[in-house]
């Protein structure tokens, strides 16, 4: 739940209620950007966020993206769990 | 050593361990609080306290969300999912929290609709779908998570969703730390500052750390380096004489956090006047609570629920374990009536607990061999 784990905008799906298409090592789910929707930290297509519990709450460079993503692969079960319970998401 | 190799930088690694040593004043202790239980795991899981020089003692601090939930509020949750008409949403982590009686798993093994989600969204979208139904969100968690719930409930209100229902249990990372830092049990040096919760709340709350209390507080992000770096910045510090807010994470956390989590945060919430947190007792406007304004989604409200303080199992160490007074290891039931599979304690159930943390990756044999010897 406490993972950040960093996944990249693929799409704008619902620029609404600010839902966008997110990879996160290779699982493609919706996540809220609403978070990072102004200011500095806009986020566009491309970029890399760093994503809690279905939002994303920080924007990241590709850098940061595939160190943490490399780090959270050797925590072992806690990222795949993570990634399983993001399979299962569905957000609308 | 042999785990500084693991490192993204083992070379590195190596350089900051060695500087680290070249600070410490012979024969003095260091007693530095990781709050974070995010920083714990990364500690048990990369050894770091074993790369670390031997004066240098990691203090696990509250930062674990599920292990600061005390068991009367498992209690009413259990309550509130064992009505009929309710479908019950939680992280998959509070599942198996003990509360006075059994767990939310129990509670679903007698037959309450108990259901896991990834996301508040997730648990909004079940609403949407069971119009006749009542879907309560558990939601915990600190500055990290109350956004995410903030943004759930605003979403609620304007798609007009009715039958969902927010079971509000965020606490705040900044009465904690306080409250550690007026216990008597406690002597610390420094802090290594959440990674995450400072996105949000930024750097500048914890000034009163360093103002009121003459302590560092380094704000680290999760991999070994980060924590092998703060505590080395932490170090600098007490050598300089300085107590400072340091921030080691900026590639990602802004000094000025996130205005718009706060913000939304703020418009859905309000403090409580005080909140139970496990181990540490009621600390005032510790926790959250919905702002009058969505009382209609507030699952307090909607629900009876017991209510009732119970106190922790009586061989239960996890109070002074969150409080850093005594080692996982140290704990009476630690890793044998109290395991992963079967917790008594909540710092044993999510893997950033720091019982589970150091059950899991083997370290208390070789710590309860040193203490045997």
């Amino acid at each position: 739940m406490c993972l950040g784990i960093p996944g990249q905008i693929v799409e704008f799906v619902e620029p609404t209620h600010h839902l966008a298409k997110v990879d996160v090592s290779g699982v493609r789910r919706n996540v809220n950007v609403g978070l990072l929707a102004e200011g500095p930290d806009k986020v566009d297509v491309g970029d890399w966020v760093l994503i809690h519990v279905g939002f994303a709450l920080s924007k990241i460079d590709e850098e940061e993206a595939r160190a943490t993503r490399q780090f959270l692969e050797t925590l072992g079960d806690p990222y795949e769990q993570e990634l399983a319970e993001l399979r299962a998401s569905d957000i609308q | 050593m042999k785990y500084v190799d693991e490192y993204r930088s083992g070379d590195v690694a190596r350089k900051v361990t060695a500087e680290i040593e070249t600070l410490l004043e012979p024969g003095r202790s260091y007693k530095v609080m990781e709050v974070c239980g995010g920083h714990t795991h990364t500690i048990y899981k990369h050894g770091i306290e074993d790369v670390l020089p031997e004066p240098v003692d990691l203090i696990h601090g509250p930062g674990c969300p599920v292990c600061v939930i005390p068991m009367g509020r498992v209690d009413d949750a259990i309550a509130i999912a064992e009505r009929p008409e309710v479908i019950f949403t939680t992280f998959g982590d509070m599942m198996r929290v003990p509360g006075g009686n059994g767990s939310l798993l129990d509670a679903k093994a007698r037959g309450a609709d108990v259901r896991m989600v990834y996301s508040p969204l997730d648990a909004l979208k079940i609403a949407r779908e069971n119009p006749d139904r009542e879907v309560v969100f558990f939601a915990i968690g600190f500055e990290t998570t109350a956004p995410s719930t903030a943004l759930t409930l605003l979403r609620a209100r304007d798609d007009g969703i009715r039958n969902f229902f927010a079971f509000c249990n965020h606490v705040t990372i900044i009465p904690a730390i306080r409250a550690i830092l007026d216990s008597p049990d406690l002597r610390l040096d420094g802090f290594v500052g959440p990674g995450h919760v400072s996105t949000v709340i930024g750097t500048t709350p914890y000034r009163f750390i360093a103002r009121d209390y003459g302590k560092p507080l380094v704000v680290a992000g999760f991999e070994p380096l980060d924590v092998l770096q703060s505590v080395y910045m932490i170090l600098q510090q007490i050598v300089d004489g300085r107590a400072e807010i340091e921030n080691q994470y900026t590639r990602v956390v802004r000094d000025s956090g996130n205005a718009r989590a706060l913000e939304a945060i703020a418009e859905t919430m309000e403090l409580r006047t005080t909140f139970e947190w496990r181990g540490l007792g009621f600390i005032s406007q510790s926790a959250l609570k919905l702002r009058d304004e969505f009382a209609d989604w507030d699952a307090e409200l909607r629900y009876t629920v017991p209510g009732v303080r119970v106190a922790d199992p009586k061989a239960c160490q996890c109070g002074e374990v969150l409080k850093g007074v005594i080692k996982p290891w140290e704990c009476k039931v630690f890793g044998t009536a109290c395991t992963p599979e079967r917790p008594i304690g909540t710092c044993m159930v999510s893997s950033e607990g720091a019982c589970a943390a150091y059950y899991n990756y083997g370290r208390f044999q070789r710590r309860l061999e040193t203490v045997d010897a």
